[in-house]
């Protein structure tokens, strides 16, 4: 091939390939569009109907209009019509009187931020978060919150991770990044160079929470003090606690030791005995804090693998050989106010 | 606590370093007939093979940080994924690199055939950005990325060696700053691609990975199409086959000098903070959000593509190897300014501090390979790069992890200042162990 000839070729294979892209790019544009003229394919309700009574929260994620934004059904109908509020959010608690709402921000750089909302999905205060949202939680009474965000560089060439968990006071000040509290391995003062702290669950005294702390390539069940600023380890192997209603147990997602360490399966924990059940009728890895509908059973959301970006969230009773059900189709981050 | 390691930063605003008319020959560089010498025939300071190559690099990064930008927000927001599990490949991948940089390098050196080496580590990148849109689950993600970064350990030592086998020797710190700043350039428009399309498309990380893809596989026909295929080749008095004494030996390698200049880089490289800390320093100090944080790799770029060819020109006529030992006490500032001069103002200290990383970078990264790629014989010329760059990555690696435990055991100011002090007392003796063989 001589010089004009490559240069020919080079032109040639830049007009497609760039021509192609293109055409890629407006071509899933259009999608978008028209996602934005889609109503959901779900049935749905006028938001008063659904107000009064206890009510399931959850992010909806079918590819319509309503993409991301959080719904409600009551909680003795979870499968009927649901409510849609106005905002949207990545992960969503919510409480009789509060709400927490973590959301990514597009922008010139991309922004994340944790928003405090009143019992009528009013915005009452918001806080940045130092990246990806991936957990938040509030005490039952509303007046505790915490977040956890994904710590990265702008890009997967910077190599690890981190994350950042911080609990505030619901309309007040921040009471620190849980990295801050004096931490306790096995009843030993540790400061391992790989302390990890996420997903936060509290108890009802307004001082006690559970998280899981991770060190040296072990995960903990800790218990955390917010008046001593302290958290000790109780219990190996447990991800992303959530107490139970009636606080005895913690519902978590246990690594799969047979796999690489990146599938969980659902288990509960009995805090008094330390009787650990695995839920193995989930087959499926779960990445998610659950959340318990009622005493016997959890909640959490599962990507479906045939639809980017649609997940459900499915209902287990905490027996071993319980087998998982579709409870909301079409939606993520559940929370249950009863 | 946060690790954070990079070979060089990866973004910055666009320049125009081919402004050097220096950089415009036409000269028929690498073009010479199979059996001469390939390295140098040209009259120019630069040839045209410098300057392709620096246009694949070009347009491989815009490939590879346009992905870069979106990645993380990709897998959390559309394929439901935790960052949490893939922090841990990230790790295994530093292994691999080093391994692969090496072999490759050796490959090349070997065959005599550093484009095809080179080419298929691009290759193998551009294969990754094919897959990538179409898989979900996390092992398949974290073997695409690792694909990617193998792609890239592949590739780097053959490309240096071609680069060194282009310049003339005395224009060798010219030639890598030339192809340092357009990489750096490709670095910049990466991520604006990707962030325009998604403000065009809200939820558009298919057509960023498809605009990705495009670019991936114009680098690799730029590499094919334009780079000669005995480009770096060094002429062997038999070709083919060649005689068994005549075979290259692996004890070639590490000629004494190239082990004093692995040694230095190696000891320099414990010393080098990840650029993450130090932007979680100046974070600290307050001034602005975190979220701001890319920005600051991006102006960290901005500076390095600025300075890349000017520090390559000083190294030409100051000594590479002083350049690339003195490059660490800009780095020593720089970790002065993040601590306390930003304590007193945080926009003097930010932007002193991302002027200086820089600096460092302009005064190192490409300088390395020049000083590297002199210290061997030209026929063992990839794997003495590879050999010296893997030692810098492997002992960056080490530098994180030790970082970290300084930073929770003494604090961010006092840790970084500390490492600032341990610079300063290495530099003298480095520089005089590199004075002998100065030729680098």
């Amino acid at each position: 091939m001589n010089g004009r000839v490559r240069l020919a070729a080079f032109a040639g294979l830049s007009v497609a390939v760039l021509g192609g892209s293109t055409a890629y790019a407006l071509h899933e544009r259009a999608d978008n569009e028209a996602r934005e003229r889609t109503p959901p394919s779900v049935p749905t309700a006028v938001p008063s109907a659904a107000a009064s009574g206890p009510f399931i929260a959850f992010r909806h994620t079918g590819v319509d209009q309503e993409y991301g934004v959080v719904a409600t059904v009551p909680l003795g109908d979870p499968s009927g019509a649901r409510a849609f509020t106005d905002v949207a959010c990545d992960r969503v608690d919510a409480t009789a009187t509060t709400r927490s709402c973590l959301r990514t921000g597009r922008g010139v750089v991309t922004s994340y931020d944790a928003f405090e909302l009143d019992d009528a999905w009013a915005e009452t205060g918001s806080a940045p978060l130092p990246g990806l949202p991936s957990r938040t939680r509030l005490s039952d009474d509303g007046t505790l919150v915490a977040t956890t965000a994904f710590v990265s560089g702008h890009s997967y060439l910077s190599h690890g991770f981190s994350t950042a968990t911080e609990i505030r006071r619901v309309g007040g000040e921040s009471l620190g990044n849980l990295e801050e509290f004096a931490l306790e391995i096995d009843g030993r003062k540790a400061a391992p160079r790989d302390r990890n702290l996420w997903g936060v669950t509290f108890a009802d005294d307004d001082r006690t929470f559970y998280v899981t702390v991770s060190s040296r390539g072990r995960t903990y069940l800790a218990r955390g003090d917010l008046e001593t600023r302290t958290i000790e380890t109780v219990a190996a192997d447990v991800e992303c606690p959530s107490l139970s209603p009636d606080g005895t147990r913690v519902a978590f997602k246990q690594a799969d030791r047979r796999g690489d360490g990146r599938r969980w399966t659902p288990a509960v924990l009995d805090l008094a005995t330390g009787e650990r059940t695995v839920l193995t009728g989930e087959e499926r890895s779960v990445d998610d804090q659950l959340e318990w509908l009622d005493d016997d059973t959890v909640l959490y959301g599962v990507p479906r693998t045939d639809a980017a970006g649609v997940s459900d969230v499915w209902s287990l009773d905490v027996a071993p050989d319980a087998e998982p059900a579709v409870l909301i189709e079409q939606a993520w981050s559940p929370s249950v106010v009863r | 606590m946060y690790l954070s390691l990079r070979d060089r930063p990866g973004a910055g605003p666009a320049a125009d370093p081919s402004t050097d008319p220096s950089t415009e020959t036409d000269a028929p560089t690498g073009t010479s007939a199979p059996g001469a010498d390939g390295s140098a025939t040209s009259g120019r300071p630069v040839g045209r093979t410098v300057l392709v190559l620096g246009f694949v690099s070009l347009l491989t990064d815009i490939s590879s940080e346009s992905v870069s930008a979106i990645l993380p927000l990709y897998l959390a927001v559309v394929v439901g994924l935790s960052p949490a599990a893939y922090g841990v490949v990230e790790g295994l991948y530093q292994g691999v690199s080093a391994l692969v940089r090496i072999g490759a390098g050796w490959v090349s050196d070997r065959t005599g055939r550093p484009k095809w080496v080179a080419l298929s580590g691009y290759a193998a990148s551009a294969v990754s950005r094919v897959l990538l849109p179409l898989v979900s689950g996390l092992g398949a993600i974290s073997a695409v990325i690792t694909a990617d970064r193998v792609g890239k350990g592949i590739r780097t030592a053959p490309r240096d060696a071609m680069i060194a086998a282009d310049a003339e020797p005395e224009h060798l710190g010219r030639a890598f700053g030339l192809h340092r700043s357009l990489d750096a350039v490709g670095a910049f428009l990466g991520p604006v691609l990707a962030f325009v399309v998604l403000w065009l498309i809200p939820g558009g990380y298919r057509s960023v990975m498809v605009l990705s893809l495009a670019f991936a596989v114009l680098g690799v026909a730029l590499l094919a199409l334009f780079v000669p295929a005995n480009a770096g080749a060094v002429a062997r008095p038999a070709p083919e086959p060649a005689p068994r004494a005549d075979r290259v030996r692996w004890r070639e390698v590490p000629t004494p000098e190239l082990l004093r200049v692995t040694a230095v880089a190696g000891v320099l490289g414990l010393l080098t903070v990840g650029d993450g800390f130090v932007y979680l320093v100046l974070l600290d100090s307050g001034g602005f959000a975190a979220h701001w944080f890319p920005v600051l790799y991006v102006a960290t770029s901005a500076s390095y593509l600025l300075l890349a060819l000017p520090l390559g020109r000083l190294a030409d006529r100051f000594g590479r190897a002083r350049v690339l030992v003195l490059g660490h006490l800009a780095l020593a500032a720089a970790y002065v300014c993040a601590t306390l001069l930003a304590d007193r103002s945080v926009v003097a200290g930010t932007l002193a501090t991302v002027l200086l990383l820089g600096l460092f970078y302009a005064a190192t990264d490409g300088v390395l390979s020049a000083v590297a790629g002199q210290a061997v014989s030209e026929r063992v010329r990839a794997s003495g790069i590879a050999l010296a760059q893997t030692a810098v990555a492997l002992a960056r690696l080490v530098a994180a992890v030790g970082f970290g435990v300084l930073w929770l055991v003494v604090g961010p100011t006092a840790a970084l200042l500390g490492v600032a002090a341990a610079l300063v007392v290495v530099v003298p003796p480095a520089l005089r162990v590199l004075r002998p063989g100065r030729a680098g």
